[in-house]
């Protein structure tokens, strides 16, 4: 059984053996991988590695709540979104590794990159916190990626173009898992609602990030390649002032977080807990290199 | 978490019951495949997308409260069940059945 491509893998015996069928679906089959001619590939690959890595971490997160969620079937909901996440980050991390012609790039970009190589917003590093912080956390952060991907969809980079059709579907039920849970939580008790809140309080520092354009971004943007984040803010603030309508909550009054002369993120420049997520992210890979099962 | 909730707030402890249906790609009628506890019917339903469609099982789903089927007792199971036994006729054993229809 190969694991070059995972879903030929579970076609190639017979249908028979999966009791509900295949229909299992390649999204990049058929999509042109070349990379477009007046393309950048570094700039590509910087992009890729950008959006790949706020996949990466914030999946790392989510993942933690796996035998800490308060009820079981929240979860599996959570495991699925954290799985949903690093499927798109496997697949962005690929492409920056084929811009870059670099073989096995997907575990060597994830295992062996030291923290200030890291691009993803901060806002996706931040520690675990409780169910009000995740609830508020994932509802921005998926707001602010389905505002992203769904523009993305019109990239003239036809693989960040499939990838981004794959994503939209996925985060638009994150986003949706997040608002209802929002609701409930804003609009239950006194005690939930203030829990959402100080949630709300402690993420909403790293949200002015999310929206500030790298040169990178600005640069492939202009050519059709990329979203500038920029753009994002609008539909990003209609969305959560719908939401917290329903959950009857106000906007958070928090200044933003400061970044390290003006660099965040984006730069390499991280919070304290990202050499901790790091640590427990590649210390297997670091101490067996290149093993495989 | 919870040593933080006030004991006047703390709700009432455990979510009711659902059990759940799905109707698979392959057309047929809703199957039982398991249960789960929710909040309410909406929160049913999201939590049966996510625990029991994972592997392209489903075109429809279906959640009912547990306390909502009316079942039939282990009990009775003899004169429930046991008299369509004998009764060869209540089966379509003599006549033809063309190929085409599956499922009898």
């Amino acid at each position: 059984m190969s694991f070059d491509n995972v879903y030929e893998s579970l076609t190639e015996e017979n249908d028979a053996r999966w009791a509900f069928g295949t229909g299992f679906e390649d999204p990049l089959s058929g999509v042109d991988a070349t990379i477009p001619e007046d393309v950048d590939a570094a700039d590509l690959a910087a992009y890729c590695l950008m959006l790949g890595d706020d996949a990466l971490i914030f999946s790392h997160r989510l993942q933690e709540w796996c035998t800490n969620a308060p009820e079981l079937e929240d979860e599996v909901a959570l495991a699925n979104i954290a799985l949903d996440l690093l499927g798109q980050a496997r697949l962005l991390l690929a492409r920056a590794g084929r811009a870059q012609d670099l073989d096995g790039a997907e575990d060597r970009y994830a295992f062996l990159r030291d923290e200030q190589e890291f691009r993803n917003v901060r806002l996706a590093e931040l520690e675990r916190g409780d169910f009000g912080e995740l609830t508020a956390r994932l509802l921005v952060f998926s707001s602010w990626r389905l505002a992203l991907l769904d523009r993305l969809t019109g990239s003239r980079d036809p693989v960040l173009a499939a990838i981004a059709d794959k994503g939209v579907k996925e985060v638009t039920y994150h986003r949706d898992y997040a608002a209802r849970w929002a609701v409930r939580l804003g609009d239950g008790t006194e005690y939930s609602r203030e829990r959402l809140m100080e949630g709300m309080a402690s993420i909403w520092p790293y949200v002015g990030e999310l929206f500030a354009t790298h040169p990178i971004e600005r640069a492939l943007a202009a050519e059709g390649v990329a979203v500038d984040p920029a753009e994002l803010r609008e539909e990003f603030d209609d969305v959560l002032a719908q939401v917290m309508l329903a959950a009857k909550l106000g906007a958070p009054e928090v200044a933003p977080a400061a970044g390290v002369s003006g660099r965040t993120g984006r730069d390499g420049i991280h919070t304290e807990a990202m050499g901790y997520l790091l640590a427990e992210l590649q210390s297997v890979a670091r101490a067996n290199p290149e093993a495989t099962w | 978490m919870s040593d933080r909730t006030p004991e006047s707030e703390a709700p009432e402890r455990g979510w009711p019951l659902y059990e759940v249906f799905i109707r698979g790609k392959r057309g047929l009628n809703h199957v039982h495949v398991g249960s789960l506890h929710a909040a309410d019917d909406e929160m049913a339903l999201r939590s049966a997308r996510d625990l029991y469609t994972r592997r392209n099982e489903g075109v429809s789903i279906w959640a009912v409260r547990a306390s909502h089927i009316a079942a039939s007792s282990p009990d009775e199971k003899d004169p429930f069940f046991a008299p369509s036994n004998d009764k060869v006729y209540r089966h379509p054993t003599f006549y033809e059945i063309p190929d085409e229809v599956p499922h009898i």
